[in-house]
């Protein structure tokens, strides 16, 4: 088996392992049914893919530094449901901003608690989680929100505009991509970003305020769900309270299909993207081939540990190992 | 160790290639009953891949290894331990929240009935075993709450439990002190006895010379030769490791001190250390020696801005400062190469740019960004000044020998052009080529200026490299030699406390 690791195929593998299962699930998909490949398919996919990459953006550098973000689902809920009705009382203008400010004080506090009071960042956010939520359904008063005039407002152009025959959506996702890819990859900031996470003793050890790194990685994440929710409100211009449930777990897995590790200190933007195609495609594929929607939950989630496993068995040079 | 018997453990041509790298090219050596066999060479000779084959974690391409003169296949970790090869490993593992009798027979716990644990045999059969090894703790202790040394010894109660043919020490001393290495080699004294063949990976000259039996030289992957410890020198080791002579003679030079750099009065830091004082003069090394716990890193962490001092002043250059960071540490001029690099030194999953050039990356910008020119800039010169060995500044710190990290470290505090440099165990791990490497760097920069400090637990890099040595007893320091004055004896004996609490603690 160490043979095959180490041959052409199996270096590619080690090398690729996520695109490569992503091109055999694609020709897998395209054989069974010839409109995966349309380009009016492709570009739909992405469309739908774009809000839950927004979130995953964010989630990208929590997960580099170190730790998770469970509470972006619920967050996202709380973004739609706040613009939607903040748009009917003080107009789309100043919602926008103030739904943006209110989001971004619940990632201040998930960065207070994890950063600097040092607690786990599983056990906050998933309380956040149901905070949040719980925050959102008092907010509503558990009734889904509606924008009264859905004709008359600009509102809509972020969901559903287009520019030059482009997706709005999708331009703001490229866009976000573009720049935070950028911020990660080209910045102090973001070198800071992979040494707390990759060794954080060694970036205290090197200066590096880790409390505040941390505290900017939430910012971040609640400032992308943010924009996730504006895209929400914006393409549906009404909402249930639950509209981001279970989105938490979707971002997380599209992070680690792209290839960063939960471990931190590893990842980067451009896999997040693939990451994100490759489960909106998955989705899209398993949707075409006629598999039931509910099913489509259990066949998403046994692919992607099938891909973890296989990105990790190719990492290590062998199937199955007794030391990790 | 007579030539009669049979090894019993043999290995004969053991070839084994990475991508791009024979890392082992036909090693031969074998192990008598009851002898002890040093396995040497500078990092990266191949000591961690052969250990490795043997272990079953790698498979050799060519090559045979055989037990009591039998072929075997090691096809995993758990199938050598099954042979009878057992590890002791440089870097422990234990599960540090269970008591010392479940790590000593992690996986197979005494039962009784049901199936539970029979607790009062596993505790009788532990003691018996740590009776031997006439340790001080309980089989009920928790591991964690054991020194390093004596979780050392946990790990060699492991090995004891079964009937081991061989069993394999890696750097076994690197964090005991002196008295515990004493209970370690009677430990191994006494594995001699009961005709278990034992190799022993150590780069401490005064170790191999003390216990062991022959020597056997790797390297670039090569075996060199088997040597017998009896009838060979340290020079001629040496010259087989790396093909050159080392110097190690001792350092002693006219004391001409600059201006105080960093003076510290009455420094101390609750239970770990007290009534510190001390001066170090620009161009100057100051050596801190002492027995593991006496303070040393403590005080190192304090002045780095890691611990928060209870009492005393820092001064630098004759100004007194805070120091409530490492940010206002590094501000000030005070670099600190921390105690393990692994942990505290190197980010292992970066490249080793970037980790050289973390603690300045938000001064090497040009507009927004990080300036790659500059950093490879920072590399290149650092590499070259420290001759660091990589393939280029791509590649990943985790990568690298001990030698070549442990100089990725000191290149990035270096690079911060330090007024006061901190080394906390230079060389800790290290070959000896590399090593003797870093004490002339070590001297060098005190030749430019540097007012530099050095702890070490190694007595001759102590000698070596200082100016003067501060000795340092339970968080207290006992006395001040100047190099000319000094004499181990004296040395050893302010360390351990022998001549109380004298000496120069009224400051």
């Amino acid at each position: 088996m160490a043979r095959f690791w180490s041959s052409g195929l199996g270096g590619l593998l080690a090398r690729q392992g996520i695109l490569v299962a992503f091109a055999l699930f694609m020709i897998g998909f395209t054989l069974a049914n010839h409109r995966f490949l349309d380009p009016d398919n492709i570009m739909g996919v992405v469309r739908s893919s774009a809000i839950l990459g927004v979130m995953a953006l964010g989630v990208t550098f929590v997960v580099i530094s170190g730790n998770l973000d469970l509470s972006v689902g619920s967050m996202m809920s709380f973004s739609t449901i706040v613009v939607l009705d903040l748009h009917d009382r003080i107009g789309p203008a100043l919602a926008i901003p103030a739904m943006f400010a209110m989001t971004l004080v619940l990632g201040a506090i998930i960065g207070f608690l994890v950063g600097y009071l040092k607690l786990n960042s599983l056990i906050v956010t998933l309380g956040m989680l149901s905070a949040i939520h719980g925050l959102t359904l008092t907010y509503s008063g558990g009734k889904n929100m509606d924008i009264a005039d859905k004709e008359g407002t600009w509102f809509s152009v972020f969901g559903q505009g287009e520019i030059l025959g482009f997706p709005v959506p999708i331009l703001i996702f490229l866009a976000l991509a573009a720049f935070l890819g950028i911020v990660l990859a080209r910045t102090p900031f973001g070198r800071k970003v992979y040494a707390v996470g990759g060794n954080g003793v060694a970036a205290t050890f090197s200066g590096i305020r880790r409390a505040r790194v941390v505290f900017a990685t939430y910012l971040i994440s609640s400032a992308c769900v943010a924009t996730a929710g504006l895209l929400q409100a914006s393409r549906s211009l009404g909402s249930q309270n639950t509209v981001g449930q279970g989105m938490e777990l979707e971002v997380l897995a599209a992070v680690i299909l792209g290839g960063a590790s939960l471990l931190g200190g590893s990842g980067t933007i451009f896999k997040t993207v693939i990451g994100v195609l490759i489960l909106g495609f998955i989705q899209n594929g398993l949707l075409l081939v006629g598999l039931q929607f509910y099913a489509q939950y259990v066949v998403t989630w046994i692919i992607i540990i099938l891909a973890v496993w296989l990105d990790i068995a190719a990492k290590r040079g062998r199937l199955w190992s007794p030391i990790a | 160790m007579s030539g009669q018997q049979a090894p019993v453990l043999r290995l004969e041509g053991i070839v084994k290639t990475f991508p791009g790298v024979r890392a082992l090219d036909g090693v031969s050596f074998s192990v008598q009953p009851g002898e002890v066999h040093a396995l040497m060479g500078e990092n990266g000779a191949g000591k961690s891949t052969l250990m490795k084959v043997l272990g079953g974690i790698h498979q050799p391409d060519e090559g045979r290894i055989l037990i009591d003169e039998k072929p075997v296949v090691m096809a995993s970790p758990l199938d050598a331990k099954a042979k009878g090869i057992v590890f002791i490993h440089q870097e422990l593992s234990l599960a540090r929240e269970l008591s010392v009798a479940e790590n000593v027979f992690l996986g197979e716990l005494p039962r009784k009935a049901f199936g539970l644990v029979d607790w009062k045999k596993l505790n009788d059969d532990c003691a018996a075993i740590l009776e031997k090894l006439r340790v001080r703790f309980t089989p009920q202790t928790r591991v964690g709450d054991l020194s390093i040394a004596n979780q050392q010894m946990v790990e060699i109660a492991r090995a004891l439990v079964h009937e081991a043919k061989a069993v394999i020490f890696d750097e076994p001393t690197a964090s005991l002190t002196d008295a515990e290495k004493v209970v370690l080699f009677d430990v191994i004294a006494d594995l001699k006895t009961h005709g278990v063949g034992i190799i022993y990976i150590s780069h401490r000259m005064e170790e191999i010379f003390r216990i062991t039996d022959r020597i056997s030289v790797l390297r670039d992957g090569t075996y060199r030769g088997t040597l017998v410890t009896a009838e060979t020198t340290e020079e001629e080791i040496t010259q087989q490791m790396i093909g050159r002579k080392l110097d190690l003679t001792r350092n002693i030079r006219p004391v001409e001190t600059g201006d105080v750099a960093l003076e510290v009065r009455g420094l101390a830091c609750g239970d770990l250390f007290q009534d510190i004082s001390f001066k170090v003069h620009k161009g100057e090394v100051v050596g801190f020696y002492g027995l593991v716990g006496a303070g040393r890193t403590e005080i190192a962490e304090t002045l780095f801005g890691l611990r928060t001092p209870t009492a005393g002043s820092i001064h630098l250059d004759g100004n007194e400062v805070t120091i409530e960071s490492p940010v206002d540490a590094i501000r000030l001029g005070i670099s600190l190469v921390p105690e393990n690099r692994k942990e505290q030194g190197l980010v292992l999953s970066m490249n080793c740019r970037d980790n050289m050039t973390l603690p300045q990356v938000d001064d090497l910008t040009a507009g927004p960004f990080v300036s790659d020119g500059a950093e490879v800039a920072i590399f290149d010169q650092y590499r070259d000044r420290l001759d660091i060995k990589t393939p280029g500044w791509r590649q990943l710190a985790g990568n690298l020998s001990g030698g070549n990290q442990q100089k990725i470290v000191i290149g990035k505090w270096l690079s911060m052009k330090p007024e006061v440099l901190i080394v906390d165990e230079p060389t800790r791990g290290i070959d000896v080529g590399s090593k003797s490497e870093i004490h002339n760097l070590i001297r060098d920069l005190a030749a430019h200026g540097y007012a530099v400090i050095v702890i070490s637990s190694e007595m001759p890099e102590v000698l070596h490299v200082s100016d003067r040595v501060i000795a340092m007893y339970s968080g207290r320091i006992t006395k001040e030699f100047t190099a000319a004055e000094i004499t181990e004896d004296k040395l050893i004996q302010a360390i351990s406390g022998l001549n109380g609490s004298s000496g120069k603690d009224a400051a």
